[in-house]
Parts: C-alpha cells; structure tokens; sequence
C-alpha cells in the first residue's frame, strides 16, 4: 500500500528559530498515529507542514495522487463578527444536502444543533461539529491538533472513542498530536514523540520506555499509561464479548 | 430643468448603488478578516495613483486602479511575514495620502477639485462612470460570487482551507483585486477618504441581523442602497457634500441596527 503522505529528511523554519530539522516521517491507510513532545516541539508545525499551509525549509513532501484530508484545529479563532452557524459550517468548502447534515449531526452526536451559532457551543459540541464536518468530505487522512483541548477526561475518552469508531467504519488514517498521553497512546498503531527532531517512535509500549520519551515526560506518565492500557484491555474485551 | 435635476439625480442614485452592491459582500469579508486599515491604505494609495494619472494624462480610474492595487499586494506581502501589521499600515496609509495630495497640488496647469478626490463627486457622474461604475461592481460581484465559499472557508480558518486543498493566499489575492477594483470604481462616488466607511459601516450595522455569512453580506447590501439613497437626498435636500452625507446615513443605520440590538438582543 503507498503511505498517503511521506516526508523525508524534512525541516521547518519560523523566522530564524528552527522548528523542525530532519523529520522522516510516513502514514499508511488505515492507520492511527500519534504525536507526542513538549510544548514547542514542533507538534502542530509538523501537522501544518504536511497540510501544506506552512512551507518546509527543506527535504521533500509526498502526497499521495488525490488526497482528501480531514481537518480538525485546535480551535477556531472565529471573529465575533462573522455568523456562522452550525448548519452553514457544515457546508463548507462543499455544499452538502440537508439529509447529510442531519446524518452528520447525528452520528456526532449533536442532532439539534443545527441553528445553533458556533460561538454558542461549548468546546465539546465544537469538537464534535468539527469532527463531523472533516468527516464529510470521506477522507483518506484525518489530521487532529491537540482536538480535546479543552475537554475534561470522561469527554476526551469519547471524543477518541468516537474517531476509533470512526476509523473502523470509514476506514480513515488518523494523525493526531495530544497532550493526552495515556489516553491517546492507547488508542494508537505508533506514536511519534517529537522534539524538533524525532526522539523515538513505534508501538506506544515501546516509545512508553524508551529512554528518549522519559527523558522528555519523566517517568510519572508510565504509571498513567499503565493505568490506561489497563482500560484498553478492558474495552478490547468489551469488543469480542459483543 | 426639472428633467435635467432629474437624470442627475438618478445618474448620483445609480452610481452610488452601484457602488454599495460591490461594497456590501466585499465590506463584510473586510470585516470578517479585519482588514479595516488595510481597506483604507488601499484607498489612501490611489490618490497617489490620481496624480500619476494627470501627470500621464491617462484616465484617472485606472491610475487609482493600479495605485490601489500595488498599496494592496505590498501591504500583503508585508502581512504574509507574519508582522504586527497596525503600526506599518498607519504610516503608510497617511503616508500615501499625504504624498498623493502633494503630488496633486503640485500638477500645475491642471485644474483638480482636491475636495471632489477626497469626498467624491457622485453629483457630476457622466454615463461613462456609470459604466465603468457598473462594469467594476459586476467584476467585483463575480468575483466573490464565483469564489465565495473557498474565500468563506479560508476565512474561517486557513489551515481548515488548506486541508480542504483551498489555498487561502490565492483567496486573499482575489479579495485584494476586488478591493483595489472597487475603490477604484468609488472614488467619484465617496471619494478616497470615505470608501473604507462604506466598506465596513453597512456590514457592521448587519451583523447582530445575521445568523449566516450570507444574510450579512445580503444585508450589509441593503444598507449600503439605503444609505445611498438616503445620503443623496438628504444632500439634495441640505445643498451638503453628497459622500459624506451617504456616509451619515451609513453611521445612522449602524446607531439604529446597535439600539436595537440592545433593546432586543439577536439570536
């Protein structure tokens, strides 16, 4: 299968500070990948680099022919100014038909909301909503920045719930970057942890004791790992029992 | 002679609508982005580009196309290096005002009405302006029109438009065209110092109205017509300076649209 996007030897500069040097990095269909790294490891400059919307300094960028990604930010800095409701945001780029916004709504969740402006919701029913609409566009590649920011534990675990379902029915790759180590590791094929350069990547048990990762997260993170692969098996024996 | 009040009358009405078509969606994408200052730059520029025109004795309007346009991609350029761009717009805004009224005043054998360049002239407008009028506000229209909701999109989020496979500084290059054209096309209408009110005032007083992009330009539309109308009669009425009697009826739209607001709060 060809990876839908290939970095190789990849560099971003900001102004003079360079933000990430020598990044190698691939995903393959399918897939869930995770980043982690320290604030100001080049986490979401990564992300903006593989979308295209900030340049690479140096190396190469492959995209695979055709690629549709699903895009999920941080957080939208919406000018108070500009209406925007949930419905209407659904439709962009692409106008889509009523049926697929109900469809869209509720299977994220949200059916109601339709009329609902965004600056009205609160950051999980935003979450959601932006989910929904990356997901409209069935892409091969969803691409999520920090997406439970915000959100308290029990709605982060269903927010990833939601894009583990989502994968399996969709078929989708996932990348994304938290700040959410035990829940996210868990839910990942591999982890990247990043630091301007790639400190180690693989299997999160593996990145979770390797010597880079405790250097950078210290040892405190691996009970809570336990603690969350713990919660893994847990639901991996929910799914057969089902 | 009533016949003649009439067409020039209608001639000033026609012009102005003109003008508030094109400044009702593009005003609100200026605010949407808060390109406010970078609206008035662009129209201090083309003052400039009037002088330019006179010494070159080509047609005025494409001197301050041309003037917008270049204040428009230079101050984009700057903005695209992720500079705090207020203080660099403010100097050269007055800047460009500045030096194009010394260019102007310096054209010696040419009769100009600096009042007119800085508050319009939609009383004298002939059957050609109207048409170059038209002719840009169509241009402007179909512009926006044709890219509206990769231009939506963009300015939502740029990230969000490049995912999507929408390159947000193209958007922001036909925004700039729509702009310089547009203020090429006002400057007999509000001249260069009130173009950017007309921009932005119409779309503000729509806002606490709307609940879609869509409705907000449609509106911000409307209120532009009004003032136009309103402004035009209030200056033949009062023998006042027509643009800035538009503007007025601008600022007391946005004053009735924020009472109401507060009176009965939008949903």
């Amino acid at each position: 299968m060809t990876p839908l996007i290939t970095a190789k030897n990849l560099s971003v500069t900001h102004g003079r500070s360079n933000v990430l040097h020598g990044v190698d990095f691939s995903i393959a269909g399918g897939e869930i990948v995770t980043i982690v790294g320290p604030n100001g490891s080049g986490k979401s400059s990564l992300l903006k680099a593989l979308i295209g919307s900030i340049p690479i300094s140096a190396g190469t960028l492959t995209r695979m022919k055709g690629l549709r990604i699903g895009y999920v930010p941080q957080q939208l800095a919406l000018d108070p100014t500009l209406p925007l409701n949930v419905r209407r945001f659904l439709d962009l780029p692409r106008r889509i038909s009523d049926a697929e916004a109900i469809t869209a709504l509720e299977q994220a969740g949200c059916s109601g909301l339709a009329d609902r402006q965004l600056s009205d919701l609160s950051g999980g029913q935003l979450q959601r909503i932006m989910l929904a609409r990356a997901l409209l566009s069935d892409p091969h590649l969803l691409i999520l920045d920090e997406a439970t920011q915000g959100l308290d534990q029990p709605g982060a675990a269903a927010f990833y719930q939601r894009i583990e379902d989502v994968r399996t029915t969709q078929g989708c790759a996932v990348l994304m970057v938290s700040h959410d180590l035990h829940v996210v590791m868990a839910a990942s094929d591999r982890v990247i942890c990043l630091n301007g350069h790639i400190c180690c990547e693989g299997h999160p048990e593996q990145v979770a004791s390797a010597p880079e990762y405790r250097a950078l997260f210290g040892t405190g993170t691996q009970g809570a790992l336990a603690l969350y692969r713990h919660s893994h098996d847990h639901s991996h024996g929910h799914e057969t029992a089902e | 002679m009533s016949l003649l009040l009439d067409s020039i009358l209608v001639r000033a009405c026609l012009a102005g609508v003109g003008v508030a078509l094109a400044a009702g969606p593009l005003g609100s994408f200026v605010v949407w982005r808060r390109m406010a200052y970078f609206g008035d730059a662009t129209a201090h520029a083309s003052i400039l580009g009037v002088a330019l025109a006179l010494a070159l004795e080509i047609s005025v309007f494409w001197g301050a196309l041309v003037a917008a346009l270049a204040m428009a991609l230079g101050v984009q350029a700057l903005t695209s290096q992720g500079r705090s761009m207020d203080t660099a717009l403010g100097v050269l805004s007055h800047s460009a005002l500045a030096i194009g009224m010394v260019a102007v005043s310096l054209m010696s054998g040419v009769r100009i009405d600096i009042s007119a360049l800085l508050f319009g002239e939609i009383l004298i407008v002939q059957r050609a302006d109207l048409a170059l009028i038209w002719g840009g506000a169509a241009i402007v229209l179909g512009l926006l029109w044709w890219r509206w909701s990769a231009l939506l999109t963009a300015t939502v989020s740029p990230e969000l438009a490049q995912a999507a496979g929408i390159n947000p500084r193209l958007e922001q290059l036909v925004l700039t065209l729509a702009l310089a054209l547009t203020v090429a096309v006002a400057i007999k209408v509000v001249g260069v110092l009130l173009i950017g009110a007309l921009l932005i005032i119409p779309a503000a007083a729509a806002r606490p109205f709307a609940n879609t992009p869509e409705r907000m330009a449609m509106l911000a539309t409307l209120g532009g017509v009004v003032s136009v109308l309103v402004g035009l009669a209030g200056a033949w009425q009062f023998d006042v300076l027509a643009g800035p009697a538009i503007v007025c009826a601008a600022a007391g739209l946005f004053a009735a649209s924020m009472l109401v607001r507060v009176i009965r709060p939008a949903g």
